[in-house]
Formats: structure tokens, C-alpha cells, sequence
């Protein structure tokens, strides 16, 4: 079969749709984004019916990713590693309810924080969770452990985990397919009660994962994804994870490692090659693109045994992703470096785009608040973050999703009065509809600017949860209809705009102001579209 | 054979689409590839490079190692300069005159180009103008990577076989209208370098 170019993500959908896989679940998040999209826009997957509809948060799409497993059906979720805190509780009760059908979590984490608040690493998760973990090391591989992934998961009866990180995720290259697999027929759990976590039946089954943890040790063990290379010099003994293998063969003619290497991408950690590795060398380099896990397991609290090099001593840097560069460095192998970057260059960060409604929504809530002084306004994970930056300036917290409403509430308890609360329509469905209840029931004294531009645009334009529902949600709720505001975010209503946002910031409870006018991004591709559809009309 | 490629631009220019014709011109030739790109955030205007390798062997890094950049690909002067240190001494650079200012800070063009032709080795060339002589200011990215394609090491045919396949279904006029670009950018080059 030819080679298919794909991005991380989209071997990974691709994989999915091969391997017999009957429903995927996310919420758009860099860069896990383009695994759902591959799927929606696959022709395959439309024939093979794969459900492929973007969820609210990614807390409803692990929960429903694990009713389609409980059916008997082969599901994948996908997220953000942020996203996978949103899902936390679900992800791991499943890993104490097991799966039925094979049950894939991918979460794609960030390391150097491209486009996220944290560089926080999902193997703990895996590990919290007690379930296997996948790391690939390239694209293939990745396209690989799906097909592998779904497999284990129905031979162990375990939800198992993805992890991928950014340059996995978003880099393309060729990929050869597997042969394709049916996808699973209806098929109830054989226990009709493994799903049902009170503490009788929880405790039965968290001994059954207890006991799974050898099963889990012994697939890591005989493991492809797991290779050990045997090599002469063995002062130093090297221990590479994931996308880190690459980074390390890069910096050697013929990718030929003068060093043992052990290459993991399966977890639990295969101990009996650890040890063989352990005992062959002098001392031991730990190389991972995230948390210095492994580093810290090997090293122990006391670290009184062989020299354990990584993120911990220095000899790697503690954050940020790894390169070959970093790679060469940690190995005393002199690299080049060209030129300094000529002074005359200057930065140039992300922007709202021209002609993007949230500028003038902030600029009119700038004005309206120059009288009570800066200082108070909460805002949350969007496009609309970028207006923390020149020149608007307005916002002073973007924390997690939904955090703008209730942070707001919690600074307006202790007194900072008026607050403000500034959420996109989609983190708005993701995570601040509770918030928001929570304020009405508090009767607490902010406004909160919903920022309606009709789509998830931070991640490329999305379908947004929230279309067409936020004032009947915010009616709903409680706010008082006097006190929702629907309002066209145009230069030409500037001084309309900034007088009911003003009248709202002085009224003592809940008010709701919707700044409503589409993403121009998803606007100029719907009129792109249209132009097209025209031009290819006959005309008669 | 062997060429690490770094393209570099602003948010929305569209250096993907230099990298596509790249990377369907090196799988046509049976060679290996990879490409970094950068979604997200950055993609708002913000300064976005992605690191293109073609080889004859296998790839190991989806990273160009520092200091081993075969070639800069730019579609704005000032981005051309952001990946010096990346930059092998043989390396070239390729860019674009025309800036896309949208930064207060924007410093002089003169300027920029006086830092350019301090490198060792470089083509500048005024890619809209060549491109609108060609018919469309649309079609400027097939005249940067025409005049990128004497360095890469690759058949102009399967560039232009690239170009026909990726602007398929767009109407002939479009796929001659960036052949014609194509052309007019490696011509430019070849005189230049």
C-alpha cells in the first residue's frame, strides 16, 4: 500500500479509523486538535460510520468514549494534556472500572509550553491511573500503537494511554498502513456489575487492577516499543523516551549510539532491561521529553547508588522540551551554532486578528472601567487571551477553563467590587456555566462579558458548543433577563457598547453582556467557500 | 543526498504551502521526509517557522539540529533573519524584500536588507512584483520557492508536477499562472546567486 503523508495526529486517526474504532470524543485543544478533524473529514470514516461529534468538555467525551467501551465498542478520546485534568475523575474511575471494548485516551502534552499554561507531563497520569502508557517515538510508531493500543486494551480489559507531545503531534511524515479490522459488533460487559463503582464492587475491582499490574509489567517486557541496543562504550548507559530516541541517534553518523541504549515507549517502565542497563554501566543518562519520571524513579529519595544524569543534576535543562542540540550538549559531543539572531530583529507575538470583534469588545470594557482603575478583570483560556498583551492590556488572569467566572466571584467576596469576568462562548459551555450558577446563587456583584464569536477559534475555528444557546443558558440559570446584554462588538457602537457595560459594572448582582459578532477567520472562509461554489456554478 | 530546510513567515502567509509542493516533489523522488510545523497560537500573526528535512536515508529528529540549516526559505525580510543561529556557514537564505509590518517596533527595511547581505550567502528578490508581473500578488510564494529550488536539490519537473497535483482542481489558469511563477522565481535565482 503507498505511504500516506500524515501529521502525528492525523496517523493517529487514521490509525483509529483502520483499527476498527466506532466512536471518537474531544474537545479541541492544541495540538491534539487535528485527530477529530482527520476523523470528520475522513470519507472512510463517513462510510464505516464512525461517530465523530466534538463534545462539551473533555470531561462528557472520556465519559462517553467509556459508554461506547462499555458497549463493546472500540472508542478513542483525545485531549490537551490540560485536558485531561478537566477529565480526571473520569479517566481514572475507568481505569478502576476497566474497559470492555478497547478504550484509547490520547492526550497530547506541550513541553516549552507552545500554547498552553503548563508543561505539565500525562505519564503521572498513566501512572496515578495504574494503566499502560504508549509513547511513540515518530509518527509510525504512534500510527502503530493505536492498532496495538486497542488490542491491549481488550486483551487486558484496561482503558490504555497515548501520550504524544507537540512535535509528534505536528510533524508530517510518510506512513504505511495496517491491514484493516472490523469494527466491534454490540457486545454487553460479562459482568453486568464491573461498571458500577459503589465501594463494595469498587474495592473488588481495584484489587483486580492491583493484580493487572503484573499482566501490564509483562506485555512491557516483551514489548516492540520497548528495544534495547547493545554497544561497547559503557561508562555511560542511556535511557531514551518517546520522541527523546530521536534526538539522541540524530547526533550520530549512521543514528549508531556508541553507548547501550535502552528505547522505551511502552509503560510500566520494562524493569528487567532497566536493570540489565544499570548493571552494564558506569553510570546512567536519563533522556524525556517532560518530567524527569524515570530520573527520579531510578535516583530514589536517598540516590546512593550509581550516578543517574538528566533534568535532576543539571546536565539536562529542568523544562522545556529537548532537541538535539540539548541532546549533544548532555553528551560532551560539540555542535555548531551559526550566528547570533541580528539585534535588528524583533519579536513578534501572536495578535488578535485585524478586524476581530474581541478588540473592540476590550476596548470598549477598558473605558467603561478607567474609573474604578485596573486591576479587575478575570479572564479565561481563548483567542481572547491575547488581550492581555499590548495594547489593550485588559485582563489580569487566564488560569484554567471556566476559572474567569468564579475567580471573579471569589475577588468580589473579598471586596474588589465591581469584577469582571471575560469567557469565550466555548470555554463558556466547557466550564463556566456551573461558575455561573454558583454567582447567581451567591448574587454576587460582577459582569461577566461572554464573548460569542460563534466558534472555538483559538484551535482554528471549531463548532462550538454554545451556538445559539448562551442567553437561554444564562436565562436559565437565573440571570435576570434586565440584566443580559446582546451587543455588536463594531468601532461604529463604541460609545453605545461602553455605556451598558458601565451601566451593568455599577449594578449590585449578575449581570451578562454578549459581545456577539463571528470569528472574522471562520467568516472569511465561509465567504471563500460561497465565491467558489458560485464560480463553479453553470449560469444559465 | 540531504537538505534541512527552515521556511519562515508571519501567522496566515501560508509557508505550508511551500512546504507541501516541497514535500510532495521529495516523496515523488522516493525520498524520506519530515516536517514540523507550528499550529496554534503562533498562527495569529505571530512569527511561525517549520523545519522541513528531505533525505535520501532515513530521518531520525523532526528537529533540524542547530547550526545545520541547509537553506532559510522566508516569505518576510526580517522573519528571514529570526533562524541565523540555526544556519550551516554554506547555508543559504531565501526571502521575500516586501515586510509585513504589524508590530509597532518594525525597523527599517534598508536596514533588514543591509543585515541580509552581510551573510555569506543569499537571494533577496521582490517576489510580489515578479509574481503580479506573472498575473496574480497571490502566486509570490511559488516565486520564493522557485527561487529556492536551485538548492534543493530536487527536479524542477517534479516542483511543477507537485504544483499541478497540489493546485489540482483548481482550474489550469491557476496551476499556469504558478508554474509561470515558479519559473520566473528559479530564473531569477539562477542569475543572482
Amino acid at each position: 500500500m503507498e505511504k500516506l503523508l500524515l501529521l502525528g495526529d492525523e496517523a493517529i486517526a487514521q490509525a483509529a479509523i483502520d483499527a476498527g474504532m466506532s466512536g471518537i470524543y474531544a474537545y479541541p485543544g492544541t495540538p491534539s486538535t487535528e485527530i477529530m478533524e482527520y476523523v470528520q473529514a475522513s470519507p472512510e470514516a463517513k462510510m464505516h460510520h464512525i461517530r465523530s461529534l466534538w463534545s462539551a468538555n473533555e470531561k462528557t467525551a472520556m465519559e462517553t468514549a467509556l459508554g461506547m467501551s462499555y458497549a463493546g465498542k472500540r472508542a478513542m478520546v483525545c485531549m490537551k494534556h490540560v485536558g485531561l485534568n478537566v477529565a480526571a475523575d473520569a479517566f481514572i474511575n475507568a481505569a478502576i472500572t476497566g474497559a470492555n471494548g478497547g478504550l484509547i485516551v490520547v492526550s497530547a502534552d506541550d513541553p516549552s509550553m507552545h500554547s498552553s499554561q503548563n508543561e505539565q507531563d500525562s505519564r503521572f497520569y498513566g501512572k496515578f491511573a495504574l494503566i499502560p502508557i504508549l509513547e511513540p517515538a515518530n509518527q509510525q510508531e504512534a500510527y502503530d500503537m493505536v492498532h496495538y493500543g486497542f488490542q491491549l486494551s481488550e486483551d487486558l480489559h484496561v482503558p490504555v494511554l497515548l501520550r504524544i507531545t507537540t512535535r509528534l503531534a505536528h510533524s508530517r511524515t510518510g506512513i504505511q498502513r495496517l491491514e484493516r479490522r472490523d469494527q466491534n459488533t454490540l457486545r454487553l460487559p460479562s459482568n453486568l456489575k464491573q461498571f458500577i463503582l459503589l465501594p463494595s464492587i469498587a474495592r473488588k475491582q481495584y484489587r483486580e487492577l492491583l493484580t493487572k499490574q503484573s499482566h501490564f509489567e509483562a506485555a512491557s517486557d516483551i514489548s516492540d516499543f520497548n528495544r534495547y541496543y547493545d554497544h561497547a562504550d559503557k561508562k555511560t548507559g542511556i535511557i531514551a523516551c518517546g520522541l527523546a530516541f530521536n534526538y539522541l541517534i540524530e547526533n550520530f553518523p549512521g543514528h549508531v549510539v556508541p553507548h547501550p541504549v535502552l528505547k522505551i515507549g511502552q509503560y510500566p517502565v520494562p524493569r528487567d532491561a532497566v536493570n540489565l542497563l544499570y548493571e552494564s554501566c558506569e553510570e546512567i543518562l536519563v533522556l524525556e521529553d517532560g518530567y524527569p519520571i524515570i530520573e527520579e524513579l531510578l535516583k530514589g529519595m536517598l540516590n546512593k547508588g550509581k550516578k543517574i544524569k538528566g533534568r535532576l543534576d543539571g546536565t539536562l535543562p529542568r523544562d522545556g522540551e529537548l532537541s538535539p542540540a540539548i541532546v549533544s550538549e548532555a553528551l560532551g559531543i560539540p555542535h555548531f551554532r551559526g550566528n547570533e539572531v541580528p539585534s535588528i530583529v524583533k519579536n513578534r507575538p501572536p495578535r488578535l486578528c485585524d478586524g476581530c470583534g474581541h478588540n473592540d469588545a476590550f476596548l470598549a470594557l477598558n473605558e467603561a472601567l478607567e474609573m474604578y482603575g485596573r486591576g479587575r478583570v478575570f479572564s479565561d483560556i481563548g483567542c481572547y487571551t491575547l488581550s492581555a498583551l499590548e495594547p489593550l492590556e485588559s485582563i489580569n488572569s487566564c488560569v484554567d477553563m471556566g476559572a474567569s467566572i468564579t475567580m471573579a466571584i471569589g475577588a468580589a467576596d473579598a471586596g474588589l467590587v465591581p469584577a469582571v469576568a471575560a469567557i469565550g462562548d466555548s470555554t463558556f459551555t466547557h466550564s463556566g456555566i456551573t461558575g455561573l450558577l454558583d454567582a447567581i446563587n451567591n448574587n454576587s456583584p460582577i459582569t461577566v462579558l461572554i464573548l460569542d464569536n460563534s466558534t472555538t477559534g483559538m484551535t482554528g475555528g471549531q463548532t462550538s458548543s454554545a451556538y445559539g444557546k448562551v442567553e437561554d443558558i444564562c436565562r436559565g440559570l437565573g440571570v435576570s433577563d434586565d440584566h443580559i446584554h446582546i451587543i455588536k462588538p463594531l468601532r461604529k457602537h463604541h460609545e453605545e457598547n461602553m455605556a451598558i457595560i458601565q451601566k451593568e459594572l455599577a449594578y449590585n448582582g449578575v449581570s451578562v453582556i454578549i459581545p456577539r459578532r463571528e470569528c472574522i477567520q471562520t467568516l472569511n472562509r465561509k465567504m471563500r467557500q460561497k465565491a467558489k461554489v458560485k464560480s463553479m456554478e453553470v449560469p444559465s | 543526498m540531504k537538505k534541512d530546510i527552515i521556511l519562515a513567515g508571519v501567522g496566515g502567509q501560508g509557508i505550508l504551502s511551500i512546504a507541501a509542493c516541497i514535500g510532495m516533489a521529495a516523496l515523488d523522488e522516493g525520498l524520506f521526509l519530515k516536517q514540523a510545523e507550528v499550529h496554534g497560537m503562533s498562527q495569529r500573526g505571530g512569527a511561525v517557522q517549520s523545519h522541513l528535512r528531505i533525505s535520501s536515508e532515513e530521518i531520525a529528529s523532526d528537529l533540524i539540529p542547530e547550526g545545520k540549516v541547509d537553506l532559510i526559505i522566508a516569505v518576510e525580510p526580517m522573519e528571514s533573519l529570526r533562524y541565523i543561529p540555526m544556519l550551516h556557514p554554506t547555508g543559504w537564505i531565501i526571502t521575500s524584500i516586501t515586510p509585513f509590518n504589524n508590530i509597532p517596533d518594525y525597523p527599517d527595511i534598508e536596514l533588514i536588507l543591509k543585515e541580509i547581505w552581510k551573510q555569506p550567502h543569499y537571494v533577496t528578490l521582490d517576489a510580489d512584483t515578479v509574481a503580479k508581473d506573472c498575473g496574480s500578488i497571490k502566486a509570490a510564494n511559488m516565486v520564493i520557492l522557485g527561487a529556492a529550488s536551485p538548492f534543493l536539490g530536487l527536479k524542477p519537473g517534479s516542483i511543477e508536477n507537485a504544483i499541478r497535483k497540489i493546485f489540482d482542481g483548481k482550474g489550469e489558469d491557476v496551476i499556469l499562472l504558478n508554474i509561470k511563477a515558479l519559473q520566473h522565481g528559479r530564473a531569477f535565482a539562477l542569475k543572482n546567486m
